[in-house]
C-alpha cells in the first residue's frame, strides 16, 4: 500500500539528533529505524530490530565502531550491521549470514534522508545549494502527512532580517506531495525555506524546515523561535482537524525473517563460498613501508560493501602472478571502509611477498576472498596475553585493538629485531600502555621473557600467539610448563613446514553424501574430492589456516596439519583435508 | 464493550480451559469489585467477608470458576481440565512460600515465559546479580520434552556474582527450569547454604491479553539465613529489570517460525519451547508458523 511512498527518499532524523555515540530511533512509513553514527563519521540507518529476539536497537548501544544488543550483548559491525560477537558464545566466530537488515542514508541540508526502497538519487534542491543552509527544529504532528502538507503551503513567516516584523507576506515557489518551497518577504528582506514532510506512520508525521540562508548569529535563536512558535500553532490547528477526521489504521511494515541458519542448524558453521573462490574486487588504495621489509596495504571495494569480518580473519588474496596467499586483517572493530593487510618480504619465499613488494601499486586491483575466521577472539577473558613475533602482529592488532576499544584488560607482547621493525607503530602508539616492546632479543632471551609473562596463569586467562615457528612452538612449550591448559592457548601458524609423508593410500566414506572414494598417494583428501565434485571451502592448503577441516565420524586420522592443538589430534575428531591422511584403513568423514 | 482490534479472544482450548492466576489474594480487598482481563475477555471479581472469592466474565455476564491456590486468585474462563499445578515443596515448613509481587508487561506472556528461561542475558540485564561481563558464555545444557508433556532444562549453569540475597562472592549456580503450561513455569536454584537442595521459582503468567500480561511469581526459599522480605524484594529487583527489555520486544507476539529470529545453541531450551507450543496448537500470544 505504501509502495510508492517507500521509493522516495525522505528525512528520517535531523543532524543533530546523532550526537556523539548517540542511538536514535527513527520511523518513517510505521518502519521503525535505529539510527547511529560511528566515530568515523558513517551515519548507519537499520531495521531497529536485533536478529536474536528482537529486542529495539534504537536502546543498544553505540560504541563508535559498533552497535551492541541491550539484551544479550550481540554486536554489530559499522556499515554492514553484520554480527561480529556473541558473548553466549565466546569461543566461535558467528556465521556470516547473521546480518541486520540496513537501509541507505545521506546527510544533506543538516538532515539525515532515507528511503525503505531508493528508486533513484536524492535530488538536489536548487535552493539549499549554497553551504550555509539553516535547518529549523523538526515538528512532530499527529497527522498525515498530505494533510500537514496541505496546511503547510499556506504557512506565513517572517525573513530572518526582519524577525520582530509583522507584515511579511510569503509566497509558495513550488511544492509536490512531501516537499514545498515558500520565500516570505518584508520590505528589502526576504527569506527562503524548504519544508519537507516525513511521513512517520499513517497518522504521525514530522515537519523538517530548512532556511536557504544562516541568519546572523544574534539572530539565530530568535529565528528558530519564530518557527517553532508558527509550526507549533500550525501543528495545533491540523491535529485539530484530524481528530475530527476517520483515524486510519497504522501502517504494519513487513518484518522479514533473518537469512541466517535454519533449525536444526543452530551452530556455527558458517557456510563458506565453496573452494577457493575469490568474489570481492578490491583496489589498492594506499600502499607504505609500514616497518623495515614490511608493507601494508589498504584494499577498498569496487564490489559494493566490503563483508563484516572478525578479529583474527584471513583472507586469500589472488595475486597478479598466479599465487594464493593468506593475509590476517590488522582492522580495528567497525572499520569497515577498508581492509589493512601487512605483507613481510621474504626472499626466499614462493614469490608472493616479492609480487606484493615488487609489482602490487597503488590503484591496481586483487581478487580476494571474503575473509574467514579460524583464529576467533574470545572476549570473556579477565586477563588477555598476546605475544606476536615479526609479521605475527597483524592478526593480533586486530585483537588487540578490539579488546582495547572495549577496554578489557590486556597485554600485547610484540617481539621484533628492532624499533625499525615494528609495523603500525601510529596505531600501537595510540594504545601504549596496553603494548609492551621486546627488542632485539635471542632465542634464549626471548624464552626467558615468556617465563616472565607466563608465570602467573590463572582460570579464565587467554594467550594467543602468532609468530615464526621456532618462537611459536617454544610460547606454546613454555605456557604448557606453566600450567596454562590447551583450550586457553590460541596460535596461528603462517605456514606449515611439516615434512608431509603422502606415500598412503586409503578409502574415504562421505556420510551425508552417501560416497567412497579412494585417495591415492600423492593425493590429497581435498584434491580427491574436488576431483569427484566436492568443493569444500579451503584457503592456505597447506594445514595452517584450519578453514577446509571436516568431523571424523570413524577411522583413525594421521595429522600433518598445525592448526590443531595436540588434544585436538589426540581425540581424533577433525582433520584438515588439504594435508592430513589415514593410519586406518578407512575414514568415514561428515561431508 | 469492544475489543482492539489486534485483541482477539482467545481461541486455544487448553487456555479456555485452564486455570489462571490473576491477582496476588494480598491486594484483593474484601467486599470490594476488582476488574482484571484474562485472555482478553474482561472480568469481575469480587472477595466476600469470607475472603471466599467469585468471579464473573463480564462480556457474558455469566459466573466463573475460581479458587484461591498458593496465595494468588485462580480463574478458568472455560470449563477446567485439571486442577492449578501442583507444587509439592509448597508444602515444605522450612521454606518461605510468599507471593514475589505481580508485575505487568506490554508484550506476550510467552515471550516473559521464553526471558525467565533464558540465562544468556544475566551480565547484560542483571549486571552485578545474576551474571557480570566478561563472564557470559552458556555452557551447554540438556532439554527435552517429558513423559508428563513439561519442557525440562537441567544441567544449566552459569557464573554469578550474587546468586541471591545471601551468596556472597561469584560461583557457578545450577538451574533447572522447567514449563508445566504454556504460560506457567519454574526454575530450581541450587541453594547457597543447603547445597544439596534447590530453590524454587514459579512463574504464574497471566495472559492479559496478546500482547499484555501480567508475571505472578511465587517463591519458595529455603528458610536457612534470608528472610521473607528479602525474597520478595530480590524477585522484584530482578522484574523490574526485565521489563524495559522486554517491553521493547518487536513484535510483542512470540514468532513460532524457527526462521522469524536467530536461535544459537544458548537458546536450546527457547527452540524446544517454541515448538512445543507449535506442536500442541497454542496460538493466543503467537505468531504461528507457516511451517
Ligand atoms: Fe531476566
Amino acid at each position: 500500500m505504501n509502495e510508492a511512498a517507500q521509493r522516495i527518499w525522505h528525512p528520517i532524523a535531523s543532524s543533530t539528533d546523532l550526537p556523539f555515540r548517540h542511538t536514535y530511533h527513527g520511523q518513517l512509513l510505521g518502519r521503525e529505524f535505529a539510527v547511529w553514527r560511528a566515530d568515523d563519521g558513517y551515519v548507519n540507518v537499520w531495521e531497529n530490530r536485533c536478529l536474536h529476539r528482537g529486542v529495539r536497537l534504537s536502546i543498544g548501544i553505540n560504541d563508535g565502531t559498533e552497535l551492541k544488543c541491550q539484551y544479550h550483548g550481540w554486536r554489530y559491525a559499522n556499515r554492514t550491521a553484520g554480527c561480529t560477537y556473541i558473548p553466549a558464545h565466546p569461543a566461535d566466530a558467528p556465521a556470516r549470514t547473521i546480518c541486520n537488515q540496513t537501509y541507505p542514508a545521506i546527510e544533506r541540508y543538516g538532515l539525515i534522508w532515507s528511503a525503505e526502497a531508493p528508486v533513484g538519487e536524492l535530488a538536489y534542491i536548487e535552493v539549499l545549494s549554497g553551504s550555509a543552509v539553516f535547518p529549523l527544529r523538526g515538528i512532530a504532528v499527529n497527522a498525515p502527512a498530505k494533510l500537514v502538507m496541505q496546511k503547510l503551503v499556506t504557512y506565513q513567516f517572517q525573513p530572518s532580517g526582519q524577525i520582530k516584523g509583522q507584515t511579511a507576506t510569503s509566497q509558495l515557489l513550488s511544492s509536490s506531495d512531501d516537499s514545498c518551497h515558500l520565500a516570505a518577504t518584508d520590505g528589502a528582506h526576504s527569506t527562503t525555506a524548504v519544508f519537507f514532510v516525513q511521513p512517520v506512520d499513517a497518522g504521525r508525521s514530522v515537519i523538517r524546515g530548512v532556511l536557504a540562508e544562516t541568519p546572523a548569529d544574534d539572530l539565530k535563536r530568535p529565528v528558530l523561535y519564530h518557527h517553532n512558535q508558527l509550526l507549533t500553532a500550525l501543528r495545533e490547528q491540523v491535529e485539530q482537524e484530524f481528530s475530527t477526521l476517520p483515524q486510519p489504521a497504522p501502517f504494519a511494515p513487513v518484518i522479514a525473517p533473518p537469512s541466517a541458519p535454519t533449525l536444526p542448524d543452530i551452530d556455527f558453521d558458517s557456510p563458506s563460498p565453496r573452494g577457493r573462490s575469490a568474489p570481492l574486487r578490491v583496489q589498492v588504495s594506499k600502499k607504505w613501508m609500514t616497518a623495515l621489509d614490511i608493507a601494508a596495504f589498504d584494499l577498498v571495494s569496487i564490489t559494493g560493501q566490503l563483508p563484516t569480518y572478525q578479529p583474527g580473519a584471513h583472507i586469500d588474496v589472488h595475486m597478479p602472478n598466479g599465487l594464493i596467499r593468506q593475509y590476517s586483517l590488522t582492522n580495528g572493530p567497525g572499520e569497515t571502509d577498508k581492509y589493512t593487510i601487512a605483507v613481510k618480504r621474504e626472499a626466499a619465499s614462493g614469490g608472493g611477498s616479492l609480487c606484493m613488494h615488487g609489482q602490487v601499486r597503488e590503484g591496481d586491483v586483487l581478487a580476494i576472498s571474503e575473509p574467514r575466521n579460524n583464529f576467533p577472539l574470545r572476549r570473556d577473558a579477565i586477563q588477555t596475553v598476546f605475544v606476536a613475533g615479526g609479521i605475527g602482529i597483524t592478526p593480533l592488532l586486530a585483537m588487540s585493538r578490539t579488546l582495547h576499544h572495549s577496554g578489557l584488560p590486556q597485554t600485547l607482547h610484540y617481539f621484533t629485531q628492532s624499533r625499525d621493525h615494528i609495523a603500525f607503530p601510529e596505531i600501537l602508539g595510540t594504545m601504549a600502555a596496553t603494548v609492551q616492546h621486546h627488542l632485539n632479543l635471542s632465542p634464549e632471551e626471548t624464552a626467558g621473557q615468556l617465563r616472565g609473562i607466563l608465570e602467573s596463569y590463572k582460570p579464565a586467562m587467554h594467550l594467543y600467539v602468532c609468530g615464526p615457528g621456532p618462537m611459536l612452538e617454544a610460547t606454546r612449550k613454555i605456557a604448557d610448563d606453566l600450567g596454562w591448559p590447551e583450550p586457553a592457548v590460541h596460535f596461528e601458524y603462517f605456514k606449515n613446514t611439516n615434512e608431509i609423508d603422502d606415500s598412503s593410500q586409503f578409502e574415504i566414506n562421505l556420510a551425508r553424501s552417501a560416497m567412497t572414494l579412494q585417495v591415492a598417494a600423492g593425493k590429497t583428501i581435498l584434491e580427491t574430492l574436488r576431483e569427484n565434485g566436492i568443493e569444500l571451502p579451503s584457503s592456505c592448503e597447506q594445514g595452517a589456516c584450519g578453514t577446509c577441516v571436516v568431523d571424523i565420524l570413524e577411522g583413525e586420522p594421521e595429522h600433518h596439519d598445525v592448526f590443531l592443538s595436540d588434544g585436538e589430534k589426540q581425540s581424533g575428531k577433525r582433520l584438515m583435508t588439504c594435508v592430513s591422511r589415514a593410519k586406518s584403513n578407512r575414514l568415514v568423514l561428515d561431508i | 464493550m469492544t475489543l482492539h482490534p489486534k485483541i482477539s479472544r482467545c481461541a486455544d482450548p487448553q487456555l479456555v480451559n485452564d486455570w489462571h492466576s490473576v491477582a496476588d489474594m494480598a491486594t484483593l480487598a474484601t467486599k470490594r469489585i476488582h476488574q482484571t482481563r484474562l485472555l482478553g475477555v474482561p472480568v469481575r471479581l469480587e472477595v466476600h467477608t469470607n475472603r471466599q472469592p467469585t468471579a464473573q466474565r463480564m462480556d457474558l455476564g455469566i459466573a466463573i470458576d475460581s479458587v484461591e491456590k498458593y496465595g494468588f486468585l485462580w480463574l478458568c474462563l472455560g470449563t477446567p481440565q485439571r486442577p492449578p499445578p501442583e507444587i509439592p515443596e509448597a508444602r515444605e515448613t522450612d521454606r518461605h512460600c510468599v507471593t514475589g509481587g505481580s508485575i505487568a508487561l506490554n508484550v506476550s506472556g510467552l515471550r516473559t515465559v521464553e526471558n525467565f528461561l533464558d540465562m544468556g542475558h544475566f551480565p547484560f540485564i542483571h549486571t552485578d546479580w545474576l551474571g557480570v561481563e566478561p563472564h557470559t558464555e552458556v555452557p551447554p545444557y540438556k532439554v527435552e520434552i517429558t513423559a508428563e508433556n513439561e519442557v525440562l532444562a537441567t544441567e544449566c549453569t552459569f557464573f554469578q556474582p550474587v546468586a541471591s540475597p545471601t551468596a556472597k562472592g561469584g560461583f557457578m549456580v545450577e538451574y533447572v527450569y522447567r514449563i508445566l503450561r504454556p504460560y506457567t513455569v519454574c526454575l530450581y536454584k541450587s541453594n547457597p547454604v543447603q547445597t544439596s537442595r534447590m530453590d524454587s521459582i514459579y512463574l504464574f503468567v497471566q495472559p492479559v491479553d496478546e500482547e499484555n500480561c501480567v508475571a505472578h511469581p511465587f517463591l519458595c526459599y529455603l528458610k536457612d539465613g534470608i528472610d521473607a522480605p528479602t525474597v520478595r524484594w530480590f524477585m522484584q529487583l530482578i522484574f523490574a529489570q526485565d521489563k524495559p527489555i522486554l517491553e521493547n520486544q518487536l513484535p510483542k507476539r512470540l514468532p513460532l517460525d524457527p526462521r522469524a529470529e536467530t536461535p544459537i545453541r544458548a537458546d536450546a531450551s527457547s527452540i524446544c519451547y517454541r515448538r512445543w507450543l507449535r506442536d500442541q496448537n497454542i496460538s493466543y500470544g503467537a505468531i504461528p508458523s507457516a511451517i
